[in-house]
């Protein structure tokens, strides 16, 4: 079973929602999707191997055969070549790595060479079989990290994703096949708001899910008036607690320190499995 | 003109709070929030919206399947997976690269243009802003960032404004490159937590890689003063300013229910204090701009 911990704002608690629950869990597989900011091994301290590289395949030319025709310049839609008078000029980051540029070139005078533009790491021996993807700085692939970390995912295990925030492609890249969706949210105006746009993505992609309110004492009672209203199961609710945020601010998981956590993730993970059961039943 | 962005890496810790409130500071500024995915500065400054943009991000493959013989080429060449068995496109994953158009033998894939989102010219009580709201599970959320700076740097071309002052996405990934290429100064806001040091680094090297100056500003600076203590160092060896730290404190969620900056709201006590507090930071944050 595969389970994403998402959130349509930042900050709300997400990856402590994710690492809390892995630890909880036997046997779990975690996965950090958040590829521009993995935070979660902060809170594993994990010693990580290199898994391998993502790479884009990108374009050189060979300028002895280039008539500098133009052909791939103009079927390039992401703007990532220009035919300059004496020369072909490429734009790397702009690179989607589609390929065309090699099938249009009428002199064969394109090859394509993997550019690097990310990496997965692994966990050896410990506790969790983690995994996690990291973008290289000023590289925008986000989704393509994502997508090769994914292929690492034992469709055999519980594997627990931490996505990242927001509602774009890197969301959908991370969230889109999987049978559970645990949002995180705080109960303030923006933490009410942001959640509506994740329940948007939800509903598009049609994956089961429900809410976790984390600082649930701070703020009002938007969020879970709204969770009733609507028929979303609220899984948890965790307060504001110093102990916790200070436990955070250290980078200590606190089901570690807090062991009473322990069995509430696990009625939380029993809550959501049953809860995933029941999609497909025709009113979801 | 000076341009001025707020990141943070981490999301959460703050930065919108923070822009809103430089945003009812400025004199004479142009506000746009770039934080497109999740754009939650409207919610304080309540903007009224005086025209709406449709935003066109990337194409998208369209199939005609009356004049398709299943031939399966497409599907063959497209490296993003975004056509299924039955050679239907499947939009979430479609790049809009234009190779399954090229390689149909019967011409029948075109490209089409998708609508991805809209951008909003708006007025607030402290001045114009742009802002813009992206489609769901959007692809070109980078493209978005740059239509909503154009449109902020055309307000402030047409009311004369000397400053723009951009509330920029989490991460650090296309989006955030697209809100800081360019910028004067990037102004960063961290949190004393492994979590958002780490991300501090991040960021700070995406701004370094580009250039840009940045100056760092601590929010709940009490929750770990250890790790407060960690950051100023870690700044001052390489050579950036803090320009303030912040303690914890209710005054932001408060403020943000009655849709107040933190300048304007006052039903806590320490509300003076805490005004006073990023007063001083915004003329820090303005000293090194200019
Ligand atoms: S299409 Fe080939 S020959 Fe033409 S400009 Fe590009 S690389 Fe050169
Ligand atoms: S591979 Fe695709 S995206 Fe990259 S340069 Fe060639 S046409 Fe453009
Ligand atoms: S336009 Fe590109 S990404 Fe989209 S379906 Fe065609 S080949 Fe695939
Ligand atoms: S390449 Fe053209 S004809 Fe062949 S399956 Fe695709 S759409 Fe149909």
């Amino acid at each position: 079973m595969k389970i994403a911990i998402a959130s349509g704002k930042g900050g709300t608690g997400k990856t402590t929602v994710a690492v809390n629950l892995a630890l909880s869990l036997k046997n779990a597989q975690l996965f950090d999707c958040d590829v521009e900011e993995p935070n979660c091994n902060l809170f594993l301290g994990y010693d990580l191997e290199k898994v391998e590289d993502v790479n884009v395949p990108t374009p050189v030319v060979d300028k002895n055969k280039c008539d500098l025709c133009g052909k791939c310049s103009e079927f390039c839609q992401f703007n990532a070549l220009a035919v300059l008078p004496e020369d072909v000029m490429i734009f790397p980051t702009l690179c989607h790595g589609c390929g065309g540029c090699t099938i249009v070139c009428p002199n064969e005078a394109i090859s394509e060479v993997d550019r690097k533009v990310g990496v997965i790491e692994g966990s050896v021996n410990e506790e969790l079989v983690f995994y996690r993807g990291l973008l290289d700085i000023g590289e925008p692939m986000t989704s393509l990290v994502i997508k090769a970390l994914q292929e690492h995912i034992d469709k055999n295990a519980t594997a627990i994703i931490d996505a990242p925030p927001g509602t774009a492609c890197p969301v959908i890249a991370s969230v889109k096949n999987v049978d559970y969706c645990i949002l995180v949210t705080e109960s303030t105006p923006f933490g009410f708001h942001d959640l509506k746009l994740a329940l948007d993505v939800m509903k598009i992609l049609g994956i089961p899910f429900g809410v976790v309110i984390n600082r649930c004492d701070i703020g009002d009672n938007r969020v879970e008036d709204h969770c009733i209203k609507e028929g979303i199961p609220i899984l948890m609710k965790i307060p504001y607690d110093r102990e916790i945020a200070k436990l955070y601010s250290q980078g200590i998981p606190f089901v570690n320190e807090m062991p009473e956590w322990k069995d509430k993730f696990l009625r939380l993970f029993r809550d959501v499995t049953l809860l995933s059961k029941m999609k497909d039943r025709p009113e979801q | 003109m000076k341009q001025l962005t707020i990141i943070s890496g981490k999301g959460g810790t703050g930065k919108t709070t923070i822009a809103a409130a430089f945003a009812s500071l400025a004199e004479n500024a142009v506000i746009a929030d770039c934080d497109v995915d999740a754009a939650d500065m409207h919610l304080i400054l309540n903007p009224e919206i005086i025209e709406t943009i449709d935003f066109y991000g990337l194409k998208e493959a369209y199939i005609d399947s009356s004049l398709c013989i299943q031939c399966g080429l497409c599907k063959e060449n497209c490296r993003f997976d975004a056509i299924t068995d039955d050679i239907k496109v499947d939009s979430f994953e479609c790049e809009g690269c234009g190779v399954c158009a090229h390689i149909c033998p019967e011409g029948a894939i075109t490209l089409v243009e998708r609508k991805a989102g809209e951008a909003y010219l708006s007025e607030t009580r402290f001045g114009p802003m742009a802002h813009a709201k992206l489609s769901v599970g959007e692809e070109a959320s980078g493209k978005l960032v740059a239509f909503v700076r154009e449109k902020a740097r055309d307000l402030a071309d047409r009311y004369d404004k000397e400053l723009i002052i951009i509330d920029g996405p989490p991460g650090t990934g296309c989006s955030v490159i697209a809100s800081i290429t360019g910028v004067d100064m990037v102004a960063v806001v961290t949190e004393p937590s492994v979590s958002g040091i780490h991300d501090l680094e991040r960021v700070l090297s995406v701004a370094g890689h580009f250039n840009i100056p940045a100056v760092v500003c601590i929010n709940r600076y009490d929750i770990n003063e250890e790790n407060t203590r960690f950051i100023e160092d870690y700044c001052r060896d390489n050579g950036i300013d803090v320009v303030g730290k912040i303690p914890f404190s209710r005054i932001p969620t408060e403020a943000m229910i009655q849709e107040k900056t933190v300048m304007e709201y006052s039903g806590n006590e320490l509300s003076g204090e805490f005004s006073e507090k990023l007063n001083d930071i915004w003329e820090s944050v303005m000293k090194s701009l200019n």
